[in-house]
C-alpha cells in the first residue's frame, strides 16, 4: 500500500498539465511570489551565504555519523521518557503508528503536515483501519477534502484556486448555511479554522512531522505558520513524531544555524512563526501537553543512499526552493510528476525511494539550468545528480528507443569531427532556409513534443561552432 | 533482526564503518558537549538598548505589536488598557507565573491554568526573546502553560528587556543553565508573530489555527 504512483506517466500527466488552465494561472502565482521572496531575505542577511555553507556542512557532518547521532538521540529520547520505534520500511511505520492507536482505542486522530505521512501512505491505513485521519494544515485539509496528493512540498493546494476551495467547502461542510458568504479567502480561512478547532479538541491521538531531530537532547523539531502543528501536538493524550533518519542534526546551535536558512529560503520569511522543540512527555507538575510522546523514525530506504552518488540529496531540508524556482515545475505543476515529492528534488529522491524503473523519466524533465542548485539552501547539486540517473537509466536500458536511437545517430558524428561540422552545417542552413520567413516553426518532423506547445526559432545563420570560431577570431584580433 | 539494529547496520556498511572506531566516537562526542557556534548574524550583536529597539522593530515587521511596560506591576494595568483600546472583553488567562501581580487593581476578570479552548485572551511569561528576528521563546512548566500560546484568539507575552538575546544561541545558553546540559523543557516555542495560512492563492491571511494577534509586552528592568 503505497499512495498510487503515476511517475512512470510523466509524459502523459505533463501533458495534460499545460492545457490545464486554472493550473497554469495558479503557476503563475508561484513564479512570481515565491522567487521575489526569497531573493529580498536573502539580501537582508549578510551573513546568508555562510549560512548555507554551514548548513551543508552540518549535514554532511550528520550524515558521516548518521549511526552515532541515531543512537544518542534515542538514549536522550528514553531518557526523558520517549518511546522510538524504528521502521525500515513504510509498512512497518504504518504499523507502528497503527499499533500505537490500537492500544489506546483512538477514533479519531490530527495531524500535522508530513512529508513522511504522504510518502508512507499513513492514512489510507488509518481509514482502512476504522480511523479518522484529519489534516490541519490548512492546505493538506483542502486535498484530503479532494483525495490528492500535495502538488508542493510546503504549499500542498498551491495548484488550486479560491473558487475551487469554496466548492469543496460547500460539497463537505454541510452542517453549515449553504447561503454563507465564502467570496472571500479570508473566509475560508475561518471556516475551516472554526471546522477544525473542534477536530483539535475531540482527538485521541495527535500525528506530527519533524523538521529536525536534535541528537543532544532527543528533542523533535516543527516548523509552522498556523499554529496547527502545535494544537495537534499538545491537546491529544499521545503525540507520534512521524521521521526519517535523515532528520538528525547533532546540537541545538546546529538546528538554529539551519533554521535561519530554512523559511528564508522557503518563504522568504525571517523566521517562521511557530517553531516548536519537544522532549518526552508532559512532566510532573505540567498543566497541559500529551501524556506519551512516541516517535517513530523511518528508513525507507535511505540508509542505502549513503556512500553513493545520491547521499548529498539527503540533506534536503524539504524547504521546496528549488521547485520555486524550476522552469519545469512552472510549467507542470506538481502532480505531473507523479507521486509525493515533486520538481528537482523530487527528480532526484524518488528514484531513490521508489525505483528508477517507476521514476525515470523525472530526472529528464530538466533544461540543467542550474537555478534549483543555486538556491538550494543545503547546496545540494541537483542537476550533477539528475545526470547520474539519467546514465544509469541509459546504462539499464531503461530510456526509450527513440532516445536511444537518436544517441546513437548523435554519436555517429560526434565521433567525426569533420561529417559532425558538415552535417551541422547543411542542417542549419536548411533550417534557417526553410524558416526565413517566420524566423520560426510551428511545427517540425520529429520535433512535434517541442513545437506543440511552443515555436522552434529558425536559426539565425552558421552553426555553434562556425559561431565560436568567429568569436575566437575576434576576441584575438582586439 | 530488530528493524533498529538493521538500519543501523545498513547505515554502518553504507558508510564503511563498524560503529567502534574511537577517533570517530569521539569526533562525535566532542562536538555534543562544544556544540560550535556556527556562522552568527552581526545584526543582533548589540548593546542591551539597541538589541531592544532591533527586537522591536523585527517583532513589528513580523505584525506582532510590542509595547514597554515600566515594571512587572504595571502590567495588569496596560492589558487592561490594551483590552480597552482593542474593544475586547476584560477577562483574560494568565499563567501561574504572573498570577502574583496586581490584578486587583484593574477590572480584569482573571482566571490560571491551562486554556481549554474557550479563552479569547490570554497572557504568558515568555523565558527570552531574540532580537535577531523578534522572536519570543517560553517554554513549558506548572506556571506557564503551552496551551495559553495557541488557543486563544489574543496572545499577550510578557519579557523583561533584559531577557531579549541578540541571537538564538546566547537562549540556548540560558536554557542549558537552567535545565542543565542536554536536558530540554517538555516544550520549548519560539513565536514569531501571530499566526497565518498562505495556502489559498498565497495570499497571506492572519489567524490560521493560533492567535490572530500577539502583543508583546516588555518590562524595563
Ligand atoms: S533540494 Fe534543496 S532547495 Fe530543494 S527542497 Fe531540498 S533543501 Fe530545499
Amino acid at each position: 500500500m503505497t499512495s498510487h504512483i503515476t511517475s512512470p506517466q510523466f509524459k502523459e500527466n505533463a501533458s495534460r498539465a499545460l492545457v490545464d488552465a486554472p493550473l497554469q494561472q495558479a503557476m503563475g502565482n508561484v513564479r512570481v511570489n515565491f522567487i521575489e521572496r526569497r531573493r529580498a531575505a536573502a539580501e537582508k542577511l549578510p551573513e546568508f551565504e555562510g549560512l548555507r555553507d554551514s548548513a551543508r556542512d552540518i549535514k554532511n557532518h550528520a550524515l558521516e555519523h548518521l549511526d552515532l547521532y541515531l543512537e544518542t538521540w534515542e538514549q536522550n529520547v528514553t531518557k526523558a521518557g520517549g518511546h522510538v520505534h524504528w521502521a525500515r520500511t513504510a509498512e512497518e511505520a504504518r504499523e507502528a503508528v497503527l499499533a500505537i492507536c490500537r492500544r489506546v482505542g483512538a477514533k479519531t486522530v490530527t495531524k500535522g503536515k508530513s512529508m513522511i505521512s504522504e510518502e508512507i501512505s499513513l492514512n489510507t491505513a488509518l481509514e482502512a483501519a476504522g480511523i479518522k485521519p484529519v489534516e490541519t494544515d490548512l492546505g493538506e485539509y483542502i486535498i484530503q477534502l479532494r483525495g490528492e496528493l500535495p502538488s508542493h512540498i510546503i504549499a500542498p493546494a498551491v495548484h488550486l484556486n479560491a473558487t475551487q476551495v469554496e466548492s469543496d467547502f460547500r460539497r463537505v461542510h454541510t452542517h453549515l448555511d449553504p447561503k454563507r458568504d465564502l467570496s472571500q479567502p479570508v473566509q475560508l480561512l475561518t471556516e475551516a479554522r472554526g471546522v477544525l478547532r473542534d477536530r483539535f479538541l475531540a482527538a485521541d491521538v495527535g500525528i506530527t512531522g519533524a523538521n529536525f531531530l536534535i541528537a543532544e537532547t532527543g528533542t523533535s523539531v516543527i516548523v509552522t505558520n498556523e499554529g496547527n502543528g502545535d494544537l495537534t501536538q499538545i491537546l491529544p493524550k499521545i503525540h507520534v513524531v512521524i521521521a526519517s533518519i535523515e532528520k538528525i542534526v547533532p546540537t541545538l546551535e546546529d538546528a538554529s544555524q539551519i533554521l535561519r536558512v530554512l523559511a528564508r529560503s522557503a518563504t522568504g520569511q525571517e523566521m517562521s512563526v511557530y517553531t516548536t522543540l519537544s522532549t518526552g512527555p508532559r512532566r510532573p507538575g505540567d498543566p497541559d501537553g500529551p501524556e506519551e510522546y512516541h516517535v517513530v523514525v523511518l528508513d525507507n530506504g535511505r540508509s542505502s543512499m549513503l556512500g553513493t552518488a545520491f547521499q548529498d540529496m539527503l540533506r534536503c531540508i524539504r524547504c521546496g526552493a528549488c521547485m520555486n524556482h524550476c522552469p519545469v515545475y512552472h510549467a507542470v505543476g506538481g502532480h505531473a510528476y507523479g507521486w509525493v515529492y515533486p520538481g528537482p528534488m523530487g527528480a532526484v529522491l524518488s528514484p531513490s525511494l521508489i525505483g528508477v524503473d517507476k521514476a525515470g523519466h523525472l530526472p529528464n524533465a530538466s533544461t540543467f539550468c542550474g537555478r534549483c542548485e543555486s538556491v538550494c539552501p543545503v547546496r545540494i547539486p541537483l542537476p550533477k545528480m539528475m545526470r547520474s540517473w539519467r546514465e544509469r537509466e541509459f546504462e539499464r536500458h531503461l530510456s526509450p528507443a527513440t532516445v536511444r536511437g537518436g544517441l546513437a545517430f548523435w554519436s555517429f558524428f560526434a565521433r567525426r569531427p569533420g561529417l559532425y561540422r558538415l552535417a551541422t552545417r547543411l542542417g542549419m542552413g536548411a533550417l534557417a532556409w526553410f524558416g526565413r520567413d517566420k524566423g520560426k516553426f510551428a511545427s517540425l518532423p520529429f520535433a512535434s513534443g517541442w513545437t506543440k506547445y511552443r515555436d522552434f526559432p529558425a536559426p539565425q545563420g552558421g552553426t555553434f561552432q562556425q559561431r565560436y570560431r568567429d568569436t575566437r577570431k575576434q576576441g584575438a584580433r582586439r | 533482526m530488530s528493524a533498529r539494529d538493521d538500519i543501523l547496520g545498513t547505515i554502518r556498511r553504507s558508510l564503511g564503518v563498524t560503529g567502534q572506531e574511537a577517533p570517530r566516537r569521539s569526533i562525535v562526542e566532542n562536538r555534543l558537549a562544544q556544540a560550535p557556534r556556527g556562522v552568527i548574524p552581526q545584526r543582533g550583536q548589540l548593546d542591551p538598548q539597541a538589541r531592544a529597539a532591533l527586537f522591536r522593530t523585527m517583532a513589528e515587521a513580523a505584525l506582532a505589536t510590542v509595547e514597554e511596560v515600566e515594571s512587572l506591576d504595571k502590567v495588569p494595568a496596560a492589558v487592561a488598557e490594551y483590552l480597552r483600546r482593542g474593544n475586547l472583553p476584560a477577562r483574560a488567562r494568565v499563567g501561574e507565573a504572573l498570577a502574583g501581580l496586581p490584578w486587583g487593581e484593574t477590572t480584569l476578570e482573571v482566571g490560571t491554568g491551562p486554556s481549554d479552548g474557550r479563552d479569547l485572551i490570554a497572557v504568558n511569561r515568555a523565558f527570552a526573546g531574540a532580537a535577531e528576528t523578534g522572536s519570543i521563546a517560553l517554554v513549558s512548566g506548572p506556571d506557564s502553560p503551552t496551551t495559553l500560546n495557541f488557543l486563544p484568539d489574543y496572545a499577550i507575552a510578557v519579557l523583561r528587556e533584559s531577557e531579549i538575546a541578540g541571537d538564538y544561541e546566547s537562549v540556548w545558553d540560558r536554557i542549558r543553565e537552567r535545565y542543565g546540559k542536554g536536558t530540554m523543557p517538555r516544550t520549548l516555542n519560539w513565536i514569531t508573530g501571530p499566526s497565518r495560512s498562505a495556502d489559498i492563492e498565497q495570499t497571506m491571511l492572519l489567524g490560521a489555527h493560533g492567535p490572530r494577534s500577539l502583543h508583546i509586552l516588555v518590562v524595563k528592568d
